[in-house]
């Protein structure tokens, strides 16, 4: 069943050299699945994220066919509609919960707030809640953690905390940006570990944006590779190792490799072809 | 490059000289200031009082000084005299237009005077750090725990009344703030990258200070005093208006003020025009001191 | 070239010291390369701050090319010891153009002919002339990084210390990047100290690595033997089957 289903979608910021187009046309569809979204900076693939949920700052311009989530087509809804839609049906994780999480609340009135927000429930109902979500993405003493602020916790923390928080009025679609290069690799595991449990328990869609193509390939089940703005390729992950696209190749080559040792890496070499051709559907 | 207009010239990504690169981020500064209606607003106003303190003798209709006691507190609109006449008969538009001069005499001496007084303090604590700091800091607070305008009375009735000192005395009052800001900024650029990278060229706290630290302050300055501006002159006026800043007959707009006031209830133009005009400027160093804040404030520019 | 001895490294005094680097030794060779590896805070790239003076407060022993380093450190010791660091973004002045950076590093070691010498050092990193002129904010990270690189050789140094010189980059960049490292050092016959959490990149650059976990080196291995998978230490094992996983 197709959860959501973008059609078409331009991102442009007016600038005095003309519009910049930072996504051109792009059309996928998302299921119960991991999609992954990998791409080098300026792509495109974080605005397609935003995007997706119009979170995209004036003078920018979203612009699609459709962005249907559950038939329901968000371009058409009003900025309040939409703020339901935010959080309740579509959560966002970012790269940095320190810059997610508000330094001046203590971690636990900041997931209570986010649950009363969206559900009509008592406080120690919420309360009951905040620590069960804590609990789910595994940590050790929520009741302590309830009482912390979030300068007293490590970036792996943090990120546990955005994801308990995000997926608390129970969304179906998680979009989660780079919600992991922050971390170092050890925790990151975890991390990742902890989001594909809670979303495959829960029968959730994921778009995972990020950059790592080897993380991409070993934790989703679809990928979209964007260039300039663009879907170039889209494969299965377990078969990105085998990508046709030179770029997506260009990519996979120029990571060193501690099993095969070279003098030299090898350099993408890009073509203005690719930037060019029809963007490829994501439609499943 | 016969082909390319002055504009593509301008707004090139690949400069071809030290110049050309000066030139092209001055001209896109500019296109930010220029899409803000009210800082060009403000602008144009403090152009026109340039150009009026410039042309003064051109444009006022009287001598400044010239009396004429039978022509006394003329209402707005009389013949021959726009703006009306004062107590002693001065026709009020040519005095405010020669009193445009004094503003900006005013005006021009602060600016020099506070944010680079400022500027030095703040920085030099902000980068040495230590007692050095303390020490400047604390004479920072000592100048900022004094109501402003007492302690310009207090200077000026040391020195003397007269616009030099005035000016002198606003001036003491105004850099304590500048010092802070500077100080701030100095505090976050010194343990940035390009800071440590410079001094891993062995550059001395000298050139890191003037060379790398003020290029970064000196915007934040520039909008800050802009915004202050407005203070300043009134600072200048209500010296005038307790008669310790310009002295009669002087066409001081504050002091124009001070010697409508005797009559403000029968003829309320007389020390309304030159408030009018001291509102006038402030307003317009206010918007500017806002549209500037776009176009200098390096934080924003990244993008 | 760098021998370090039970070095320690601390910051703030009484009760808020934390010891950011607790007794690490380590000895690079002249021409070598050697890699630094370990989390985010286990004071990899502390070491890097103390060699270069960065880092005020420090105990035990530096010596780079047989000098024991005192207190200060003297122009000599800038001109043959450089940084690159980790993020170009951060590590270029803003309102300086490349033209400006460069020429300044040239003027600050007493170089003459600057004109000549900014054209150079431009090439050598492969940007052309076109980039002179330009500002931080009409440069890519890649080319950023270049010009950060360019600063570091102004003053033809022998030893260059590089802060995650690539871990803000794209990979595509961060091929190019580390190529353009390995060429300069096989051309000028650098010695490079190299920090990063990537153990792939420390193994492509490098030919030995220390591991550091908590302020103390916990490993020093071949980076052969990183290949074979052989690390003795467990933490610096958990580190290794983590990176290769992916």
């Amino acid at each position: 069943m197709t959860l959501l289903d973008v059609g078409n979608l331009w991102v442009k910021f007016p600038t005095r050299q003309g519009m910049f187009e930072a996504v051109r046309g792009v059309s996928f569809s998302l299921k119960k699945e991991r999609l992954g979204i990998v791409g080098e900076s300026g792509s495109g693939k974080s605005m397609t994220g935003r995007a997706i949920l119009r979170l995209i700052r004036k003078p920018g311009i979203v612009e699609a066919d459709r962005i249907a989530l559950e038939g329901t087509d968000l371009m058409r809804l009003t900025e309040i509609q939409m703020r339901q839609v935010r959080g309740e049906q579509i959560s966002m994780v970012m790269q940095d919960p320190k810059f997610s999480l508000n330094p001046v609340m203590t971690i636990g009135a900041q997931i209570m707030e986010a649950y009363l927000l969206h559900a009509k429930a008592s406080r120690s109902e919420a309360r009951a809640k905040a620590v069960e979500m804590l609990e789910a993405v595994s940590i050790r003493d929520p009741e302590r953690v309830m009482r912390a602020y979030p300068h007293e916790m490590s970036g792996g923390m943090g990120q546990r905390i955005m994801i308990a928080m995000m997926l608390i009025p129970n969304p179906q679609i998680l979009i989660a940006d780079e919600p992991t290069s922050a971390l170092d690799v050890s925790v990151q595991r975890q991390v990742l570990d902890i989001m594909d449990r809670l979303v495959t328990d829960r029968g959730m869609g994921l778009i995972f944006i990020s950059h790592d193509l080897n993380l991409v390939a070993e934790f989703c089940d679809r990928v979209l590779i964007m260039y300039a703005g663009r879907i170039v390729e889209v494969c299965d992950a377990d078969k990105l190792h085998a990508a046709q696209h030179p770029y997506t190749r260009g990519l996979l080559n120029s990571l060193p490799r501690l099993d095969q040792p070279r003098a030299r890496l090898e350099v993408l070499q890009r073509d203005a072809a690719w930037a060019e051709a029809p963007s490829v559907s994501g439609r499943v | 490059m016969s082909g390319m207009t002055l504009r593509q010239w301008l707004l090139t990504d690949t400069p071809t000289s030290r110049r050309h690169a000066k030139m092209a981020s001055f001209y896109k500064g500019w296109l930010t200031l220029r899409g803000n209606t009210m800082a060009m607003f403000g602008l144009g106003i403090l152009v026109a009082l340039g150009l009026i303190a410039l042309f003064a003798p051109l444009l006022a209709p009287y001598d400044w000084t010239t009396q004429n006691l039978g022509n006394r507190l003329q209402p707005l609109g009389t013949e021959g005299h726009l703006l009306g006449t004062d107590s002693l008969g001065r026709d009020i538009l040519s005095r405010l237009i020669y009193g445009s001069r004094i503003t900006l005499y005013i005006v021009a001496l602060v600016a020099l005077i506070a944010p680079v007084a400022g500027l030095l303090v703040g920085t030099v604590a902000g980068y040495v750090g230590g007692w050095v700091d303390l020490v400047l800091m604390r004479i920072t607070d000592i100048f900022l725990a004094f109501p402003r305008l007492v302690l310009a009375l207090a200077f000026v009735a040391a020195l003397g009344a007269g616009i030099e000192n005035a000016v002198l005395a606003i001036s003491l009052t105004a850099w304590p703030p500048y010092a802070r800001i500077a100080r701030a900024e100095t505090l976050t650029i010194r343990s940035s990258d390009y800071i440590s990278a410079i001094r891993l060229q062995g550059a001395g706290p000298i050139r890191i200070i003037t060379k790398h630290i003020w290029p970064l302050c000196i915007s934040s300055l520039i909008v800050r005093v802009t915004l202050d501006m407005a203070g300043i002159i009134l600072a200048a006026a209500g010296l005038g208006f307790l008669g310790l800043g310009a002295q009669p007959p002087s066409p001081e707009w504050g002091a124009m003020i001070s010697e409508g006031r005797r009559f403000i209830l029968d003829y309320w133009w007389v020390a309304t025009m030159p408030g009018l005009a001291i509102f006038t400027v402030s307003l317009a160093f206010n918007l500017l001191g806002d549209g500037l804040r776009d176009v200098l404030d390096p934080k924003d520019s990244e993008t | 070239m760098l021998d370090i001895t039970d070095l320690n490294v601390w910051f703030g005094q009484g009760r808020d010291r934390v010891d950011a680097v607790k007794a690490a030794s380590l000895a690079v060779e002249q021409g070598e390369s050697f890699g630094l590896v370990g989390e985010s805070g286990s004071g990899k790239s502390t070491i890097l701050r103390a060699i270069t003076g960065l880092a005020p407060d420090w105990s035990g022993r530096i010596t780079v090319d047989g000098t024991d380093l005192g207190r200060r450190r003297d122009r000599a010791f800038y001109k043959s010891v450089q940084m690159v660091f980790q993020d170009p973004y951060a590590s270029l002045h803003p309102r300086h153009s490349v033209d400006q950076v460069l020429s300044e590093t040239l003027h600050l070691h007493g170089l003459g002919e600057i004109d000549r010498r900014v054209a150079k050092l431009l090439d050598d990193v492969g940007l052309g002339p076109r980039f002179r002129f330009r500002y931080p904010h009409q440069l890519s990270g890649g080319q950023r990084q270049r010009v950060a690189i360019a600063r570091a050789l102004a003053g033809e140094p022998r030893l260059l210390l590089l802060d995650e010189p690539t871990s803000a980059l794209d990979v595509s960049v961060q091929a190019e990047i580390l190529n353009l490292l390995t060429d300069l050092r096989a051309e000028r016959g650098l010695t490079y100290l190299m920090v990063s959490h990537d153990l792939p990149v420390v193994g492509h650059m490098c030919e030995r690595l220390a591991v550091m976990k908590d302020g103390e080196i916990v490993e020093v291995m071949e980076v052969a033997a990183l290949r074979r998978m052989e690390a003795r230490h467990p933490y610096a094992q958990s580190l290794l089957q983590a990176s290769v996983a992916g």
